[in-house]
């Protein structure tokens, strides 16, 4: 039974509310915050080995030691709650439920980085949530934890919740801050990074949703006891969104470590496949990552079993493995077209690319169209080998992480999949035949 | 001062310098091409990732290598860098990957586009550009549209490179175009149609790499392998006043600013960029409204010094020539 | 329609806008430019016009095209008229694998247009979009604020019953929901 650090009150009734999540300890943390020293905290980070949950696992403790700190300069701890990786809702479910557990991990990181105003920036389509958290924010406002003194300390601190307007690329680090500062999400380029110079020239500390929630209970129980739960450089607990063709989809906390195998198939977690089906894949941290088979997300190719931590997904690199990415993981039974799965990605990277550089802007719409050649049965292996080809001219040649995004899926789909492309090239007639997806609960095919 | 090697070439350079202005110092084949980079406006580059280099060596203090090539234009050198442009085939090719990716969607419309000659893809795409397209789907079109009197947009051929949004930020008083969209479908634009009608804003026409943006008052006169370009200059109270003149005879075709062998605006003797306001460039269309200094040098980029159209081996210009070829095209 | 209506926000949302250009530094009004053009959506019949959006940016105090440019970068902005419901169904890889396009095709039948049309009695406009975040739940569909999940062909039936009945909330939702900043 994993520990449940974040989840623990997430279905007592009300913990939405300040009252409730009062009675359950909250709070109580961000007083214990307020009583050490900044830098104490940011220790207790670093130990606690939290790597940041949005996707790139980077260490978050290592990221709030980086804020460059100049005098007379304001500094930003902004949360990125852009949610928008298909496949991810875990940020969406804990906003809407547990507010005030963002609230007061953005009162603590913003106290242990000297920030005296914070932003949460989410995006535009989660406006429900919006409201949820400005509702929660006046809450906190009204109650002395947010605002001019809090709790008696002398800190001071606001914190203001920011609407996006629809664009996956926001998630990213600098384009989320150039969304912020009201322009069109073009991610930044590099050096400078945001430590140095982020949101308005300022230094900027950006961390996902999950990654700021989890630092309450971290400086509520320390690092050190935070790095016991895991495995390896993998600790704590984290959330995954589990989704697809699972008997139980939707947001499990488990302890870094847990095997694929049980978290697949026990009862305690999704109960394994509808219909009694066998899986086919598993796209295990967000669409971005490479989708893996199913006997390579259950077992490594040393025949190791597969845990849920960042080093035994990727073990095997991209030729056997994949990423823990944001935790994402969807499942697909044996009925479904891997290749219109990846179409569907495609389609998903063609429409949120931003547009500033050329390999994203016009390889992602190029392996739309091939793709959608394919489907239609117009496609040749020449065809394939050029998707193959334009992926590997856009991986590591863009500004941003998204052309990675773009390029991983495709080439982890012919890298294990090939043959099934080769079946829609070689017989088209038998495209159309399957509808190769589930179909709506009880739907009547009549009606489509 | 840190000291860079590229291709096998060391240089020392002042600190902040970048890769790309380095590789330029050295000169030649060891300067990566740029679409989008323009040292003369502040932020540019970065987007077209044509002048991506790979670093061997990452500096002295820490040598490890990059993982993925960098865009040499926004990258700044540290000491004991060690970096490789053309020495590296794996770059070699991962540009001419970028080059496709610029090329996908580009019209190839150069026999009736004005840019043709003086076209920086054009350059890239005859040395990295495979012979014939692997695209086989239906390009983007834009319709054309005249932003203002004398400024064609012709959005078909944009390749995004931003300096037109940058010229009108950092040299115009307003800016009323920009980028729109997002993705593949961006566009160069004013949204509703207005003009450009800041009094500098003719210099998009000179900062665009590609026919993109062109000059109406020259549009579809001459090749511009045909006209004669002299250096002239005149007062003007606006601008620095000087002047490149494409004639034809003593017709005055075109006037633009003078460029560097980068394609980039000359600075004046004063060191300031040397842009030209539009009453000069668009108005100033008669011989006697300039003093005219002599034949212009014309820069690496043109076809009249590369001779990639014409069959002359002489990569210096050679006036009487010139006059010849322009002679011969009016007659 | 909005073309002979003055081009000014209510006093209730001109308040709003004051209080969201507060929560930025000084000078950075520019940062209230998302959250403004929300409400002006939802002021102006969901959609921007460009002389919306030139009223936008003299809110803002910047140049129209700022606003323009970022308008036309995020999808939710609708740059053209919409219908009094934009019913948005998601169709990326996790709800596609749970009947997406059988959902976009019933919609398609039962409201007789084309995805990105408009019903013939301006009531509904039908949007495909990109991941919603509500995988574990798919298939799913967005109108206005509300999420509207683990879609059957009844349900679908029930919610757009329900829009026609005016029960469930059309647009407008940031005047109706009185943002408090």
């Amino acid at each position: 039974m994993g520990r449940k650090l974040l989840t623990e009150h997430i279905n007592v009734p009300g913990i939405r509310n300040l009252d409730t999540y009062r009675k359950h300890g909250g709070y109580e943390t961000l007083k214990k915050a307020l009583g050490m020293k900044p830098e104490d905290i940011v220790e207790e980070v670093k130990k606690s080995g939290l790597r940041g949950r949005g996707g790139a696992g980077f260490p978050t403790g290592m990221k709030w030691g980086f804020l460059a700190k100049p005098e007379g300069v304001p500094r930003y701890l902004v949360c990125n709650a852009d949610e928008s990786e298909p496949g991810t809702f875990k940020d969406r479910y804990m906003m809407e439920f547990l507010p005030h557990l963002l609230i007061e991990g953005m009162a603590i990181g913003s106290f242990a980085l000297g920030c005296r105003t914070s932003y949460i920036y989410i995006r535009g389509e989660l406006m429900y949530v919006f409201h949820i958290l400005q509702e929660a924010i006046d809450e906190a406002y009204a109650a002395g934890l947010l605002g001019k003194n809090i709790l008696g300390t002398g800190f001071d601190f606001d914190l203001n919740v920011h609407c996006g307007g629809g664009a996956y690329i926001c998630g990213e680090e600098t384009a989320l801050i150039e969304s912020l500062e009201g322009k069109r999400g073009n991610p930044r380029i590099k050096p400078p990074f945001p430590a140095i110079k982020g949101v308005w020239g300022c230094p900027t500390v950006v961390n996902n949703v999950e990654s700021i929630m989890a630092v309450v209970p971290i400086i509520r129980d320390g690092g050190d006891e935070y790095a016991k739960i895991g495995i390896g450089k993998s600790t704590g607990t984290k959330l995954i969104s589990a989704c697809g063709h699972l008997k139980k989809p939707g947001v499990y906390e488990i302890d870094l470590g847990l095997p694929v195998e049980e978290f697949i198939y026990s009862d305690e977690y999704c109960g394994g496949i509808r219909n009694d089906k066998k899986l086919k894949a598993v796209v295990a941290g967000g669409s971005s990552v490479p989708i893996l088979p199913a006997e390579l997300i259950l077992k490594t190719a040393a025949g190791e079993p597969r845990l849920m931590s960042y080093e035994s997904l990727s073990d095997g690199g991209f030729a056997s493995g994949t990423m823990l990415g944001s935790g994402g993981f969807i499942a697909m039974d044996e009925d479904t077209s891997i290749v219109k799965n990846l179409y569907t990605f495609t389609r998903f990277y063609h429409h949120e690319s931003c547009g500033q550089c050329s390999p994203c802007r016009e390889g992602t719409g190029w392996m739309e169209k091939l793709l959608h050649k394919i489907l239609d049965g117009h496609g040749t292996l020449q065809d394939v080998d050029l998707l193959w080809e334009i992926q590997s001219k856009i991986e590591g040649k863009t500004i941003c992480p998204l052309g990675d995004a773009a390029a991983w899926p495709v080439a982890s789909a012919i890298r294990h999949f090939k043959s099934e492309f080769e079946e829609y090239v070689r017989n088209p007639q038998n495209i159309q035949k399957d509808r190769h997806y589930y179909r709506v609960n009880n739907i009547n095919p009549e009606l489509v | 001062m840190p000291k860079v090697t590229i291709d096998g070439h060391t240089i020392e350079v002042a600190e902040g310098t970048t890769i790309l202005e380095a590789a330029r110092m050295i000169g030649g084949e060891v300067a990566p091409p740029a679409m989008c980079f323009y040292s003369k406006l502040k932020t540019s580059g970065g987007y077209c990732r044509t002048c991506i280099v790979k670093v061997t060596k990452g500096s002295e203090k820490d040598p490890r290598p990059m993982p993925k090539p960098v865009a040499s234009c926004r990258t700044p050198v540290m000491d004991g860098m060690e970096v490789q442009n053309k020495t590296a085939p794996d770059l070699v090719d991962a540009r001419a990957g970028v080059v496709e990716f610029l090329l996908i969607n580009h019209p190839l419309d150069c026999p009736i586009c004005d840019q043709a000659g003086e076209c920086h893809l054009q350059d890239l795409s005859y040395e990295h550009g495979l012979s014939k397209s692997r695209y086989d789907f239906k390009r983007r079109e834009f319709d054309k549209i005249d932003i203002g009197p004398n400024i064609k947009l012709h959005m078909t051929r944009c390749i995004l490179c931003y300096r037109c949004v940058k010229v009108a930020e950092q040299v115009c008083d307003s800016r009323v175009h920009g980028v729109l969209n997002r993705g593949d479908v961006s566009e160069i634009s004013t949204h509703i149609e207005k003009a450009l009608d800041s009094d500098f804003s003719g210099n998009v026409i000179d900062v665009c790499p590609v026919g993109a943006l062109t000059d109406r008052t020259f549009r579809f006169k001459s090749r511009v392998w045909f006209t004669k370009p002299v250096d002239a200059h005149r007062d003007c109270k606006k601008c620095c006043g000087r002047s490149v003149l494409f004639m034809s005879g003593q017709e005055v075709l075109r006037v633009s600013v003078r460029k560097d062998t980068w394609g980039e605006v000359e600075n004046t003797p004063e060191g300031n960029p040397g842009w030209l306001c539009n009453e000069c460039r668009f108005e100033k269309k008669s011989a006697s409204d300039w003093t005219i200094e002599g034949v212009r040098n014309i820069d690496r980029h043109s076809v009249i010094s590369q001779n990639k159209y014409l069959e002359v081996k002489n990569l210096k210009i050679d006036v009487s020539n010139q006059k010849l070829i322009g002679e011969k095209a009016h007659n | 329609m909005s073309e002979n209506k003055e081009i000014k926000f209510s006093e209730d949302a001109l308040a709003l806008v004051s209080r969201i250009i507060n929560r930025y530094p000084e000078g950075r009004q520019k940062s209230a430019l998302l959250p403004v053009l929300h409400i002006a959506q939802a002021e102006f019949d969901g959609w921007l016009s460009p002389a919306v959006m030139d009223y936008v940016a003299s809110l803002l105090n910047i140049q129209s095209i700022e606003v323009y440019e970022v308008a036309s970068f995020y999808s939710m902005f609708n740059l053209k008229p919409v219908g009094k419901c934009v019913v948005e169904v998601c169709r990326t890889g996790p709800c596609w694998l749970m009947g997406a396009e059988d959902i976009v095709k019933y919609m398609e039948k039962k409201l007789g247009v084309k995805e990105g049309g408009t019903s013939a009695d301006g009531m509904f406009t039908l949007k495909t979009v990109e991941c919603l975040a509500s995988c574990g739940t798919a298939p799913m569909m967005q109108i206005g604020e509300t999420y509207h999940e683990n879609l059957t062909l009844q349900k679908i039936d029930d919610i757009l019953d329900g829009c026609r009945n005016n029960v469930t909330e059309p647009i407008a939702h940031w005047r109706k929901n009185k943002i408090k900043a």
